[in-house]
């Protein structure tokens, strides 16, 4: 697709930044933004792509840098807006990976959201129905604008949150992840959409790691890593080579030796365990002295259930054993006995949030430091710095309350949480959603320590590149049960992605 | 000890104007009689606090003392039973039913303020039934055992004010119960368990177990406390005693500092929040306000701590994220 002769820039970016108690998510992003043209921005998870975007719609300021809206006579005004409705205002609009729209309302009512027709107060239906379905028409959807929002599929409500931004008079589109839920004719029908609306002069933001889609639409892309750009690359230059070597960069040679696991005795047994949440499928799995296994599988296919069942939380049927001896069934007799689970929603089953960081490191220490029920507070004060030192938690200050830190420090006071009762078992469920790229790091080296030191760990996570990049060993799951296994040096992203997806596993590989 | 400091200028506030206003306040009898007061209600206020932490409540403690106080001049005088027999029962018939409000609230996961309503009325009902809605007392006997709540302890170099025995089981219940939260592992899993509840239970603690655990505290606490206030008064109805000492007690807890999202228990705090109460009845009452006004200045005064209290904790909040995002 030919760039067109009308680009123009419309809106720059100067040297942003955005740092999290300490840590850098973001550094030095220079850009501009061209109407009539398709800016991708790609980059690996925790590259630094969210908080980019969260800061040019407005929903965080930049710590460091300006942004400049240039308008229609060349010249170049400051903007400073502390709000999303400040950044809509100014023509910015900010769509969703899962758009969510208030289901009880007709797609008049939703698209003409607060700029509703009216005369006198009374809704002017019919007019709102006229323009609603000329916005529509332009997205491309045919459908009544008195249809109900709560009857569209996720790929309708994107248009439709589409739709909502046009007729705001938006100038600059910003997409995160639009495919992430969509089929394949859905993606074709919206990337056809967006080349029309670039064709009309809207400057479109794109945001995915499907690199097939940002080769077919983009016109220039930007590379992020480690919050900072790795390159800007023209429609000209662009071929899928290129984008993957500079997003993945020097992290490629960064892969740490791994012990040989061949003689290392079996720790972890678990023998057709059933979970209690309606699973049919009994599963088994081994994991020996010192590995680190990792449950690979779709959004559903059953590995928090299955983590949990181990973990001792709805574990219905079969058996589990720990250097071949039976665990207890509740959660609180099997962490008495090593093993330990780190929830993936730190916020509601992990995190104690109005209390400080020490505390939440040594909450299961504590009955091993404690003498007669009364707690080592000499003891715990070590504990706690030492776990600060040791995962390198920022800021280092354990009176901190918990929930101020960046979510990558959570996660690290989770961790560490685990890591001061040494752990036999050590259960990760998305042991990096939502972390940064330094701690994401730091946290792969801590889980890996573990490991050397003999913890038998089980991870899951969506994140294949995290899975390829921490496990020696990867289970995938499909539909509650686990359909295949591959070694670290069979396993590639494709092989596991058709058997999460239903595929059989001598395709796979 | 800082977060108390608006309350603890409130109580001041309170004592002053009262004793400004030229009335009997510093009397060595008044001040005893509220030290006795603020004693008895601390006890209670303190059982429930325990709840309070683990973000629970219970409504049924008002019933316990009516059940508890009824039933042991009730076994003492109408049955002739031996204080021997007759302690021992009492507390362990409220330790039993804080085991079943707990039970009731851990395993059948029934809600603690429906579970504690239905002992509200339960327990009031048979203390009434039981019998037979009639005065019970001591008619002047067992006076030594009265002692423990009615006893005055001489101080060195005070002549007129002697400190009232209730105050020694207030002064090691609060120190025991503040050691306990704070230096032992079952205080820090209770807390933990109030903070939030999933997370406990990731973290391995037995928070069924702790959760039952305090009920059975507060129950208790709420039987002691039933015994010494029919201790002090000598005789009650069935129909009217303890009437309300649930909502004296949560709102000492809850002026005190104890979140009812759980989580978070001063003991200084409720025991401050108690003795303001009290000494605000005691105003009430002195400086010719008429008690009939005694409800609805308390709820004033308890909606006002509340208010302020959330006011600063937002503004402390907002502060912190500022401080963080930089």
């Amino acid at each position: 697709m030919p760039s067109l002769p009308t680009v123009r820039t419309i809106l720059r970016v100067h040297g942003i930044g955005r740092r999290f108690a300490g840590v850098a998510a973001l550094d030095g992003i220079d850009a501009e933004i061209r109407a009539g043209e398709v800016l991708a921005i790609v980059g690996e998870n925790g590259a630094g792509k969210s908080t980019l975007l969260k800061i040019l719609s407005g929903v965080l300021p930049p710590s460091t840098g300006s942004l400049e809206a240039i308008d229609d006579h060349g010249r170049p005004h400051e903007l400073r807006w502390r709000s999303v409705a400040e950044a809509a205002q100014a023509g910015i609009a900010f769509v969703h990976q899962e758009p969510s729209l208030a289901d009880h309302l007709d797609l008049a009512g939703a698209i003409l959201l607060g700029r509703e027709h009216h005369r006198l107060g009374w809704l002017n239906t019919r007019s709102m129905r006229v323009e609603a379905a000329r916005w529509l028409a332009r997205v491309g959807l045919d459908l009544d604008p008195s249809t109900l929002c709560g009857s569209l599929s996720i790929a309708q409500r994107q248009l439709v949150e589409i739709a909502k931004a046009l007729s705001a008079n938006a100038r600059i589109l910003i997409l995160d992840e639009p495919t992430s839920s969509l089929g394949d004719r859905e993606i074709e029908r919206l990337l056809a959409m967006l080349d029309e609306l670039r064709r009309s002069g809207v400057a479109i933001v794109y945001v995915s790691h499907h690199l097939d889609e940002v080769l077919s639409i983009a016109d220039r892309a930007i590379v992020l890593r480690d919050g900072r750009i790795a390159g800007t690359i023209d429609r000209a230059s662009m071929d899928r080579a290129t984008l993957e070597r500079l997003m993945v960069g020097r992290d490629l040679a960064q892969t740490a030796l791994r012990p040989s696991l061949d003689d290392a005795p079996a720790r972890l047994v678990v023998d057709r365990v059933i979970s209690a949440h309606r699973q049919r499928h009994p599963n088994s799995l081994t994991v020996k002295r010192g590995e680190i296994v990792g449950l690979a599988g779709l959004v559903g296919s059953g590995r928090t259930r299955l983590l949990e069942a181990i973990a001792g939380l709805g574990h219905a049927g079969g058996s589990i054993t720990l250097d071949g001896r039976a665990l207890g069934t509740t959660i609180a007799q099997r962490v008495a006995s090593g093993v330990a689970i780190v929830p993936e929603d730190r916020a509601r089953h992990g995190l104690f949030t109005p209390d400080p960081v020490s505390t939440n490191i040594s909450m299961a220490w504590l009955p091993r430091g404690a003498h007669a029920g009364v707690i080592d507070r000499a003891g715990e004060r070590d504990l706690v710095a030492g776990m600060i030192t040791r995962l390198r938690l920022r800021p280092a200050n354990p009176a901190r309350r918990v929930q101020t830190l960046s979510g990558g420090n959570q996660q690290k006071t989770m961790l560490g949480r685990w890591l001061s009762i040494e752990p036999s078992v050590l259960l990760l469920d998305e042991p990096t959603r939502g972390v940064d790229v330094g701690a994401r790091h730091d946290l792969h080296e801590a889980i890996r320590a573990a490991a050397t030191a003999g913890c038998a760990v089980l991870f899951a996570s969506s994140d294949l590149e995290e899975v390829l990049a921490l496990a020696d060993r990867i289970l995938v799951m499909h539909d509650g049960a686990i359909v295949g296994e591959f070694t670290r040096a069979q396993a590639t992203e494709l092989a596991i992605m058709s058997l999460a997806t239903g595929g059989a596993l001598e395709a796979a590989r | 000890m800082r977060k108390h400091w608006g309350l603890l200028g409130l109580f001041l506030l309170v004592c002053m104007v009262t004793a400004l206003c030229g009335t009997n306040f510093l009397t060595a009898y008044n001040l005893m009689n509220l030290v006795q007061r603020t004693a008895l209600f601390s006890i209670l206020a303190l059982g429930v606090g325990i709840v309070i932490g683990t973000g629970g409540i219970d409504l049924s403690l008002g019933s316990v003392v009516c059940l508890v106080g009824i039933a042991v001049p009730w076994l003492l005088i109408e049955h002739g039973w031996s204080p021997w027999a007759v302690v021992p029962i009492v507390m362990a018939g409220s330790a039993f039913i804080g085991l079943a409000h707990g039970l009731l609230i851990t395993r059948l996961r029934l809600q603690p303020f429906l579970v504690t309503l239905c002992g509200l009325l339960l327990y009031r009902g048979i203390a009434r039934w039981m019998t037979g809605d009639q005065s019970q007392g001591f008619q002047g006997g067992f006076a030594e055992l009265r002692e423990i709540a009615v006893g005055r302890i001489p101080l060195p170099g005070l002549d007129t004010f002697r400190l009232p025995a209730t105050a020694i089981p207030l002064i090691a219940l609060a120190v025991v119960v503040a050691l306990v939260l704070s230096r032992t592992i079952w205080g820090r899993w209770l807390l933990a368990t109030g903070s939030n509840e999933a997370a406990a239970r990731y973290s391995g603690i037995p928070t069924g177990r702790i959760i039952t655990g305090a009920y059975v505290a507060c129950s208790l606490l709420a039987g002691l406390g039933g015994m010494l206030f029919i201790f002090d008064v000598g005789s009650a109805q069935p129909s009217d005693f303890g009437n309300f000492y649930e909502l004296y007690a949560i709102a000492a807890a809850v002026l005190g500092g104890c979140s009812l999202r759980g989580g978070s228990v001063s003991v200084v705090g409720i025991v401050l929040g108690t003795a303001t109460l009290q000494v605000l009845r005691n105003s009430i009452i002195l400086l010719g306000l008429g008690s009939q006004l005694e409800f609805a200045v308390i709820g004033a005064v308890l909606l006002a701590g509340v208010a302020a209290d959330e006011l600063v904790r937002r503004w402390h909040g907002a502060r912190l994220e500022r401080r963080s995002a930089l």
